[in-house]
Formats: structure tokens, sequence, C-alpha cells
């Protein structure tokens, strides 16, 4: 009896590790501490910091005699914002990443649906695939590809014109505002490449909250009468629309800091990303161009808020 | 049986979805087209030949091989310093509670949820506060805060599934805490750190918009892509080096994929 009630309570072990370990275990929270400390202090002295730095900087103006910063308070530089060329920008950008996100919502729902509710097995695999290597395949390759399509010499060109269909695309280049003298140097190529670039991140969370959906619960629409259209307006799409939603945070928040897209693919006219780029370069007017990166943080912030209250962030 | 499997699709969505698919993959594989293109000037289609000579050109380009070289070197180490404060951040979100969690998984995310302009110009202007002059490690550095979350997402959906009764049972046969995290913890989550890790050397690899503010002079692959795509000076080598880097990135995803499909996680959501 008394050999059990001797091994039950063990002596402390012996040898560093083993010591130190028993200590770990009897303070918690000093290991907590030393495994969060580097995570947080490299996200936190390097990012917040310089993002804060960044911040304050949007409230100091240049001087436009020398150049150079003058470190006063100021909120001038934020009025520069509105001026009419620079809040052009802003709306353009704005307007731009609504499009694309409405677009890539489009384009995105099917291949999501189809994955979700028909897709089994080896499909489901290969459908996840599919999505997965566009994804995350290179950037500036998948741009380069559309300059090669979007060429004047181009595939695309090559194809309307093996369909007889040149004359619909020099009537939409003829237009004033989405035209151009090429795609390659329109807006209307600008947007084909912000879908093409960033749809991919709408399918994975539309396809999470489609695959909560209940097939019978379709079935049930259907049985009570609901033609397709009814049952995608009254059924599938709000179940669907925390998806999108998440979805949206990326399309949306991606288009509104892009400066290279429309750089390479557009016309001269500016984004909010391209004018940041100039500001910080050519113009070295650091202080607008944190007022510049202020907007899609706010925005963005607004954005997420609303995505929050709508219950998106379990679609992730 | 249930019957709430209809047994195939509409035509319409069929389609729809077939579509949507074609327009993801096809500009992709153009890129493979036209690096064995013979048209030198312009982006004729479809191309007038078909030649493996720009091969050799790319591969006889000093530039290429330079570009090609930090590329790997920056990833490797921005993906090292990932995976150990990622797995630690992972680590201790997920086994204990305490006040300030949920911060901690929105700070880890922020870096790639906020525009990558933002996080450029943040840490170029506190570059230059410091006096910090360009080199390999601002490069790193600006790569290595993005890549955390890659690891981090990885690693926590796999800490969700790694049962804590697997650890009491090691720590009540004796083992201390670190023989606990060698011989239990490590084989259950090191196919999802693979995985994590693969990924964020994929990210990095192809990283270009942070980069362009962190780097001096150096050029990575993605900013001598950039370099060839804002001024073309030879286009052939850029359509050869474009195929390698699709080539490369698609290898550590498909691995990725692989380690971790049995889970029921999602590897790569939410670059």
């Amino acid at each position: 009896m008394s050999a059990i009630t001797q091994t039950s309570i063990l002596e402390g072990r012996s040898g560093t590790f083993a010591r130190l370990s028993d200590f770990f275990w009897r303070n918690p929270k000093i290991l907590l501490f030393l495994m969060l400390a580097p995570p947080l202090l490299w996200l936190g002295i390097i990012y917040l910091g310089s993002l804060f730095a960044l911040l304050l900087q949007s409230f100091f103006s240049i001087d436009e005699f020398s150049g150079l910063i003058n470190y006063e308070f100021t909120l001038d530089t934020y009025r520069q914002l509105l001026i009419p060329s620079n809040f052009d920008i802003i709306l353009r950008t704005v307007v731009m990443a609504a499009l694309v996100t409405l677009a890539s919502a489009v384009i995105a729902f099917p291949i999501a649906y189809y994955a979700a509710r028909y897709a089994r097995g080896k499909w489901k695999a290969l459908f996840y695939l599919g999505v997965m290597l566009p994804l995350w395949s290179s950037y500036l390759v998948k741009v380069y590809a559309w300059k090669l399509i979007l060429a004047k010499e181009g595939i695309f060109t090559w194809f309307l014109a093996k369909l007889h269909l040149t004359w619909l695309l020099d009537a939409w280049l003829s237009l004033p505002v989405v035209g151009g003298n090429s795609l390659s140097i329109s807006y209307t190529g600008t947007f084909i490449v912000f879908v093409y670039v960033w749809m991919p991140f709408m399918i994975l969370p539309i396809q999470a909250a489609l695959e909560r959906v209940p097939g019978n619960l379709i079935e049930a629409s259907a049985d009570l009468g609901g033609n397709p259209a009814q049952t995608f307006r009254h059924v599938l799409f709000p179940l669907a629309l925390p998806g999108i939603i998440a979805g949206s945070i990326f399309t949306f928040s991606l288009t509104l800091g892009d400066y290279i897209i429309p750089q390479i693919i557009g016309s001269s006219r500016l984004f909010i990303g391209q004018a940041v780029y100039a500001q910080q370069g050519t113009a070295g007017n650091i202080p607008l161009a944190a007022a510049f990166t202020v907007v899609p943080i706010v925005i963005m912030g607004f954005y997420l808020w609303m995505a929050k209250k709508q219950g998106a962030f379990d679609a992730l | 049986m249930r019957s709430d499997r209809s047994a195939s699709a509409p035509m319409g969505l069929k389609i729809a979805a077939a579509a949507g698919l074609l327009f993801l993959h096809v500009p992709i594989l153009l890129i493979f087209l036209y690096a064995f293109t013979t048209e030198e000037k312009s982006y004729q289609f479809p191309p007038p030949g078909y030649t493996l000579k720009w091969l050799a050109v790319a591969w006889d380009r000093p530039d290429v091989w330079a570009a090609l070289g930090l590329s790997v070197r920056v990833a490797s180490i921005a993906t090292a310093v990932a995976l150990v404060l990622g797995t630690l951040c992972a680590a201790a979100v997920s086994q204990t509670r305490f006040f300030g969690r949920e911060t901690i998984s929105l700070l880890v995310i922020l870096p790639i949820a906020l525009p990558g302009i933002i996080t450029g110009i943040a840490l170029r202007s506190a570059f230059s506060f410091a006096e910090i002059p360009f080199s390999f490690w601002t490069i790193v550095l600006g790569h290595a805060t993005f890549c955390v979350v890659v690891v981090y997402n990885n690693a926590v959906a796999r800490f969700r599934r790694v049962s804590g009764s697997l650890i009491e049972a090691s720590m009540d046969l004796g083992a201390d805490g670190f023989q606990t995290f060698r011989y239990v913890i490590l084989p259950n989550i090191g196919t999802a750190l693979l995985a994590g890790g693969m990924l964020a050397f994929a990210l990095s690899f192809d990283e270009v918009i942070v980069t362009t503010f962190t780097a001096g002079q150096q050029q990575t692959l993605p900013i001598w892509m950039l370099e060839e795509l804002v001024r073309p000076r030879q286009r052939p080598v850029t359509n050869v080096v474009a195929m390698l880097v699709v080539l490369v990135t698609l290898l550590p995803i498909l691995a990725a994929y692989y380690l971790t499909r049995e889970g029921d996680q999602v590897a790569g959501a939410g670059k």
C-alpha cells in the first residue's frame, strides 16, 4: 500500500530541460508570454509601428516652396484630397472596386454552386485545385498574360476576327468612357484584368456558405411551387449572401489598393494606388501619399464593420 | 436513400461553371504557348512558328539568374521567420484562452487584409525615418510580416484538431513539456507546418507590391518582371521567365494541397 502512495506523488524531475518544463507547467502565464512575445513584437513594432508612423505623417503638410515636410499638426493635407482632381481618383477607384466585386460575384457563383452541390469525389478535388491554382499563381504572370491577350495584335482581336465580330469590338472601343485606342489601354481592359485576378478570392467563401445549405431546402422550395428563379431569389441567394460579402472583402480591398494593373493595362488616368505611388516617389509628398492611404483604410474599416453585422466572418 | 441530391446539374449551371473555370485557366496556359513563339517584337497570335531558342537565351542571362537567386534566398529566410512566429502565435491562441485573443488574430491577418501598397509605403517611410538603408534584410522584413498569416492559418486549423487529451495523456505518462512537443505535438502538426511553409514560400516568391517599396537597387524576380512589363527589352525572355514562375509556384501549391487534403481545413484559404 505504502509503495503506491509513494510513487503516486513524483519528485521534481532533474535535468535542465525537465526542470524548465516543470516550471512552465506551474507558471503557464510565463510560457504564454514567451510564446506570444516574438510574434507580437514583430508585428507590433515593425508592422503597426510603421503603420502609425505613416498615419501620423498624413497630419503634416509639405512646404510648397522648399519641398520639405512641415512638422506641424494640420488637416490641410486631407483638404487636398477633396480638390476635384484628387477626388476624381478616389471616386474612380471606388466605382471600379464596386463593379469588379459585382462581376466577380456573378462569375464566381455558378462555379461555387456547382462545386458545393453537384461535384463529388474526384470532381470536387479537381474543382478545388481548379480554383486554388489560379488564385495562387503569380500575380504578375496573370497580368502579363492579359497583356498578351488584349494587345491589338493579340489573341482577343484574332478570336473576334474569326467570328466576324470585329465591328463589335470597334463599336465598344468608340464608346466615350470605357473605350480607347485598344482594349489594353482602356478602362474595359483594366476592369477585365481586375476581375480575372481577384475573382478566385470570391469563389471559396461562397462555396463555404453554399456547402451549408441542405439540398432538401432547395427541393422543398420547388415542392412548394417555386420556380428556379424564385428559389434562387428567396432561398439560395439569402443563404449565400454572407459568403458573397466575405468574398467581396477581398475583391474590394485588393482592387482599392492595386497600382500595378492600372499602370500596365489601362488608360493613363490614375487610381488611388497609383496616386500614392506617384506622391511618395516622384513628387516626394509623403503627407499627401499618407492621406491617400487613409482612404482605403477608412473604406475597408467601414466595409468590415458592415460585413461583421451581416455575419460574413462565419463564412470565411 | 435520401433524395436530396438530384442526379445531375442543370445544363445552364454546368455551362456557366465550365466557362468560369476556362476563364481562370486559359490565360495561364497561353503563357506556355508564348514561351515558344518565334515572334520577337509583338504579341502576335497565332504565333508564326515555334522554337526552343528562347529557353537557351534566358538560361544565359545573368540578370535573370541574379534575380532568381535573390528571390529564392529572400523567400527561404522569410518562410523560416514566418514558420517560427506563426507557429508560436497559433500555439498560444489555440491552446490557451486569454484576454485579447481575438485581437491577436486580427493583428496577424491585418498585413494581408489591408492593401499591399499600405504595408509597403508604411515600411518604406519607417525605414527612411529610422535611417535604415535598403538591403536584402529590408526585403525579408517586409515579406516575413505578411507570410506569418499563411503559416498561422494552417497551424491554427491543425491545432484545433489535435485533441487536448492526447497532450494530457503524454504528460500523464511522464513526458515533460519538451518531450510532449517533440513526440506528440510536432508529428501531429508537421504536415500543416510544411504546407503553411510552402504557401508562404510561394507568396514571398511572387510578391511584388510590398517589394517595390522595401527593395533598393536589388531586383527580385517579380521586380525584374515588372520592369520588363513597364519597359520591355526582350519579350521572348520575359515569356520564358513567366513560364518558369508559373512552374515554380505551382509545385509548392500542389504539395501543400496533398499535405493537408485529409483535413477539414483549407490550406490556402484567405491568402
